[in-house]
């Protein structure tokens, strides 16, 4: 019976290789998660993208090229990952340039000033950390692979962005006003990337019992604001939270209610940047056609020269 | 910038290609036409971001009173900088940015060896560091000539297109500017009209490859090494340059 042999893999840790039986729902959901990450790596490229050409240093242009660069390597692993259930990468683009497939929310937020390059490492490299640690360690062998490389990368980002919140604390204040501003916009937007609430999230509990996921949303989400508070703290900046306390009882965190209705609105498409975001992909992948073009009927022209002539 | 330092101002001369060429090709940062060649041009640009950095910081030195890296990339003004004007075009679309990186990279290969054997112990240590980025910069750029312009009836069009647009731009890489000679008489710098030979030579067989002409054109722009540039220069500086010019003298 693969269906319980499937199920008995999954209780025993094993890991579900592309080759093996598994549930048709399984196979759905590895592909509408996997191939949500790749297209969030590649989107996530854009607002940073916005600030390459002017980064205040050498040093920070560089830094940000290949946190860029990274970003790109990502989606490239994931799409590979999303491949091995049988779905091609052109595939996968269609969906994403149609809109029928989403990406993370975030992205649709627009990058405004300098600082917004730190907050984002901090904040949003930071949250996509804890939604992918535990992603290490995902039933599905070659996400968990890709993830493991993927992660060592992303903690890297989350320090360089610090590192830029940081020397702008320490600045001037005008320095200092870019960081706090950084922060009130991209902190709401960060907790809002852990998904909804538990109680109101479609897939999760299927998700956790195929071991796809590991952590709840909220239990994530909690995790994140227990780790950014103290490092806001340590940055002099204000978490624009006035909920926010430490609750002793808990041992974690008490903060106010996030705004669903503006997370639901920018999903619908309704966010500050969805329409440039989509706009600048579609655009490059139509740009990029005859490219791509190009490419293909060199290599087909190449086999032909080296073929020997059928007769 | 002090003048008549023509050490100092042959470092700004490499200083500034690099730069402005890594300026150029991180336009593209997410824009790429298949995400492996956004990641292919990225590459090539964080080459010479990183190599910019050292001939900056090796200029600041020369510098009285000694300078930044940073002062010197983001605070001069435009007359000021050395690049070569072939750097500076914009990159239009990919076959023009394919067809810059060839004309540049194909020079490269053997002006850097020539730099290599310069009596300057750093430009020769970079060159070196150098060589081995720019072997793979110009396998990059000659396979795309040939797969652009062997493709389709479309990309050969572009592509020959691309290589016609950029041509009356090749010509200043070969024209010594007065600090070019005063390294070549005084500290064995490259000498550029020799080196023209071994560049067509190196073009020549990826045209055929490509089935691409080379173009004739005879007449040649020059100017961006001794300060006169196009009218993209402006624009391209007044991006890289804002924050440091809204924001003087501050640490990022
Ligand atoms: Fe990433
Ligand atoms: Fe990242």
């Amino acid at each position: 019976m693969p269906a319980q042999l499937f199920e008995e893999r999954i209780e025993g840790e094993e890991k579900i290789e592309p080759r093996d039986w598994m549930p048709e729902e399984y196979r759905r959901t590895l592909i509408r998660q996997i191939s949500q990450h790749a297209h969030s790596e590649i989107v996530g490229m854009l607002p940073e993208g916005n600030w390459v050409t002017r980064a205040p240093s050498l040093k920070r242009k560089a830094i940000l090229l290949a946190k860029i660069q990274d970003e790109a390597g990502h989606g490239l692993y994931l799409y590979a990952a999303c491949e091995t259930l049988g779905v091609s990468r052109e595939d996968l683009l269609s969906e994403l340039h149609s809109g029928k497939a989403k990406y993370s929310s975030i992205f649709n937020y627009p990058a405004l000033s300098w600082a917004d390059m730190g907050a984002i490492g901090w904040l949003v490299d930071g949250a996509a950390i804890m939604n992918q640690i535990p992603l290490c360690r995902t039933s599905y062998g070659p996400y968990a692979r890709a993830m493991v490389r993927i992660c060592k990368e992303e903690s890297f980002h989350q320090r360089q962005g610090y590192e830029i919140m940081l020397t702008l604390s320490r600045g001037t204040e005008v320095q200092k006003q870019m960081a706090q501003d950084a922060l009130n916009r991209w902190w709401w937007p960060s907790l809002m990337m852990f998904g909804p609430g538990d109680a109101d999230s479609v897939h999760s509990l299927q998700n956790l019992r195929w071991k796809i996921k590991r952590f709840s949303n909220d239990e994530l989400r909690q995790r994140f604001v227990d780790m950014t508070v103290p490092q806001a703290e340590l940055l002099g900046l204000n978490i624009p939270d006035p909920l926010l306390r430490w609750n002793p009882d808990r041992n974690h965190y008490d903060f106010g209610p996030i705004d669903w209705d503006e997370f639901w609105n920018v999903v619908r498409g309704n966010g500050p940047c969805n329409r440039e975001r989509l706009h600048d992909r579609v655009n490059a992948h139509e740009e990029g056609a005859w490219v791509r073009d190009a490419a293909i009927a060199h290599a087909i022209k190449q086999r032909n020269r080296q073929a020997p002539v059928a007769s | 910038m002090s003048m008549g330092n023509e050490q100092l101002e042959y470092a700004l001369h490499l200083a500034d290609n690099a730069l402005i060429l890594g300026q150029r090709l991180g336009e593209w940062c997410g824009h790429g036409p298949v995400l492996e060649q956004d990641i292919a041009m990225t590459n090539i640009a964080l080459d010479y971001i990183g190599r910019a950095r050292l001939l900056y910081q090796y200029a600041a030195g020369m510098c009285a009173p000694e300078s930044t890296e940073d002062q010197l990339a983001f605070m001069r003004n435009e007359w000021e900088y050395r690049n070569v004007l072939l750097a500076e075009q914009p990159n239009g679309d990919f076959a023009q940015t394919v067809a810059r990186q060839f004309y540049i990279e194909a020079f490269q290969i053997d002006y850097l060896k020539a730099l290599q054997q310069s009596g300057d112990a750093t430009f020769s240590a970079i060159a070196e560091k150098s060589i081995k980025e720019t072997a793979y910069h110009f396998k990059w750029a000659s396979e795309w000539v040939i797969r652009l312009g062997d493709g389709t009836d479309v990309s050969h069009r572009k592509m020959q297109d691309a290589l016609e647009t950029l041509w009356p731009y090749t010509g200043e890489l070969f024209r010594e500017a007065p600090y070019e000679s005063w390294m070549r008489k005084n500290l064995n710098g490259p000498d550029l009209a020799a080196l023209y030979t071994a560049w067509s030579a190196r073009l020549q067989p990826v045209f055929t490859l490509a089935g691409l002409e080379l173009p004739a054109g005879q007449w040649m722009q020059e100017g961006g090494k001794t300060g006169r540039h196009t009218e993209h220069m402006g624009y391209l500086l007044a991006e890289m340059q804002f924050m440091q010019r809204a924001y003087p003298g501050l640490e990022w």
